[in-house]
């Protein structure tokens, strides 16, 4: 029995670091690589960066972190005492609560970056599953449609921006905005570009739905809402977060070139800045954006799975 | 009157060709609790006549009568089975045939009586014990018992089946052939079945249809199978009049209507469609 259950565990471990073992030597190797070639390229920054002080410079993204939270603390706290202070001279005192106006840390701009991308790829998808349903029931729709989707799919966001930039400007006038326009700007340049393979993915899906199952559901006089709900939609889901999942890896992308351009301070502004700023520790600095960039790309992607997973109804389909 | 009325059914489908007539002039009458085998060859047009009469086909000339009314639709008093279960994937045993309860008696029966109802098709084709598995999870056999509870349970005027046994073994196909007797000793049914299986054409069938080949396709002649109910296999297979029924249909299929792709011989006749058609 006992002899049986230290096998049992030696094979376990076994597994895990064979699991663990070769993506490990595969990032030491490209680490020793980076480094190497780093060394040998100068830039007018100096050095390109390598593993190792890019390590250094996200530790330091993350002590500015801290000490910008620990002014901001302080702030709130002196504010505090002062309004109390003058509360207990004149009880009637007009006291406000000032907003704490210090510069976003890269943590901050990391929150905005997804807040932008998550606003344009809802819009996006509510927009274009909708769509991409109807176009598939309808083929004179889809024919109606097609050239449109194709015009613009191949589009460049940085081809979008101006244009979008312009119109919301124009149109989104308030003297207390609720949304900053650069934000604005940066979340419906991200939705026009995440609309495409979402409507594309959405259409071919629900296209495809076996002949028969709908002969099913034209057997049983299915109405043209139970028929979506029971029928095409369950049959059409997987591609849909086929789609789902491409497009917000494109809005991803899109966002950070968007934030850039419209200067909202997201991960794009970050390298911009950066960019501009040009310091002898810029370079480091940058890649650890990068680096950030696309690990959030990758959760953003794994938790698009995680969602349709739940969402399935076929637990035992090989999800990648 | 009859029942269930075939009349001069015609159908003509565009092609790249020109137009091709599939069926040409195909009568029937059927009267109320029969059960009807149509037979023929591959290509032959047999499920386009199923498929007009379920209404998912519209005939081009000459129509479809149900209790004297014409059917131009799809609708559940037309049930069909379909040869590959088309059961819905993400539902469970007992949620396929809910789905259709649901539709068919959303005012008649009570939420409890469309649940035992529901369960009372399921115990008919012997599935009880499987109501939360999904189709995935269920054998091919047991597909198709799904399969028409769900057609037993919307009570259709007529049970429309297109080779329903068509994909599976043969063990498995004589347990179905069973059950399906048993069911329509119970229930009586009037029901259209398209097979390729001679045998099972004249254990089930009350007569069989046997359609020439196609293009222009029509009902070649009529085999009236007059051996009493119930019906047993075993003690059919020595009986002369189950065989001579039998060679019938095999000589009306390999000898005036064999393929013209199929090499035809004289020693081929006694052998099973099947195997013949799989040789050309």
């Amino acid at each position: 029995m006992k002899a049986a259950a230290q096998k049992r565990i030696n094979q376990m471990v076994q597994k895990l670091t064979h699991a663990a073992l070769i993506p490990l030597v595969a990032l030491f190797l490209f680490l020793l690589l980076w480094s190497a070639i780093a060394a040998r390229i100068d830039t007018s920054l100096g050095k390109f960066p390598g593993p190792v002080q890019v390590w250094q410079q996200s530790q330091q993204l993350i002590t500015e972190y801290k000490e910008e939270q620990a002014r901001e603390a302080a702030f709130y706290e002196r504010q505090e005492a002062r309004n109390a202070e003058r509360l207990k001279e004149n009880p009637d005192a007009d006291v406000t609560v000032r907003p704490y106006t210090g510069n976003p840390t890269f943590f901050d701009q990391i929150g905005t970056s997804l807040l932008t991308v998550a606003t344009g790829f809802l819009i996006a998808s509510l927009i274009a599953v909708p769509i991409g349903i109807v176009c598939g029931m309808s083929a004179p729709l889809y024919q109606a449609l097609n050239p449109l989707i194709q015009l613009f799919k191949p589009v460049s966001p940085l081809a979008w921006l101006p244009l979008v930039t312009m119109v919301v400007s124009a149109v989104y006038v308030s003297d207390d905005p609720l949304l900053a326009k650069s934000f604005l700007t940066s979340a419906i340049t991200v939705t026009l570009c995440c609309l495409w393979p979402t409507i594309i993915n959405t259409t071919v899906g629900v296209a495809s739905v076996d002949k028969d199952l709908l002969n099913v559901s034209r057997v049983l006089r299915l109405s043209w809402f139970t028929k979506t709900m029971k029928i095409v939609l369950p049959s059409a889901m997987p591609m849909i977060f086929t789609g789902l999942r491409l497009s917000l890896g494109i809005g991803w992308m899109v966002l950070i070139a968007a934030e850039m351009l419209a200067q909202n301070p997201g991960l794009g502004k970050f390298v911009w800045d950066e960019f501009q700023n040009g310091s002898s520790n810029s370079l480091a600095r940058i890649m650890v954006a990068v680096l950030a960039i696309g690990f959030i790309g990758f959760l953003l992607d794994r938790s698009m799975l995680l969602l349709q997973r739940r969402v399935s109804w076929d637990k035992s389909a090989v999800l990648r | 009157m009859s029942y269930l009325s075939l009349e001069n059914l015609t159908i003509t489908f565009p092609t790249d060709n020109g137009p091709l007539t599939v069926l040409d002039d195909v009568c029937l009458k059927i009267n109320k609790g029969e059960f009807i085998s149509l037979i023929g060859h591959s290509g032959c047009g047999k499920s386009t006549v199923l498929n007009i009469v379920a209404g998912l086909l519209q005939s081009t000339r000459g129509g479809v009568l149900l209790e004297s009314r014409e059917v131009n639709d799809p609708g559940p008093d037309r049930a069909v089975v379909f040869q590959n279960h088309s059961l819905l994937p993400w539902l469970t045993v007992y949620e396929n045939v809910r789905l259709a309860v649901d539709r068919v008696f959303a005012t008649s029966k009570s939420k409890a009586e469309r649940h035992a109802w529901t369960l009372h098709n399921l115990e008919l084709v012997h599935m009880s014990h499987a109501l939360e598995r999904r189709p995935a999870e269920i054998s091919g056999g047991m597909k198709q018992r799904v399969g028409i509870a769900r057609a037993l349970a919307m009570e259709p005027k007529v049970l429309l089946m297109d080779e329903p046994f068509g994909a599976l073994d043969s063990l498995t196909r004589t347990h179905m052939q069973e059950s399906l007797m048993e069911i329509q000793a119970a229930l009586n049914n009037t029901v259209i079945m398209i097979t390729h299986d001679v045998d099972e054409a004249v254990l089930l069938s009350d007569r069989i249809v046997m359609m020439t080949n196609g293009p222009e396709a029509t009902v070649g002649e009529i085999l009236h199978v007059d051996l009493p109910r119930p019906r047993d296999r075993i003690n059919l297979a020595a009986d002369p009049t189950y065989n001579s029924y039998r060679a019938a249909v095999l000589q009306f299929l390999h000898e005036r209507h064999a393929k013209p792709d199929v090499p035809h011989s004289k020693s081929a006749t006694n052998e099973r469609p099947k195997l013949k058609l799989a040789a050309g």
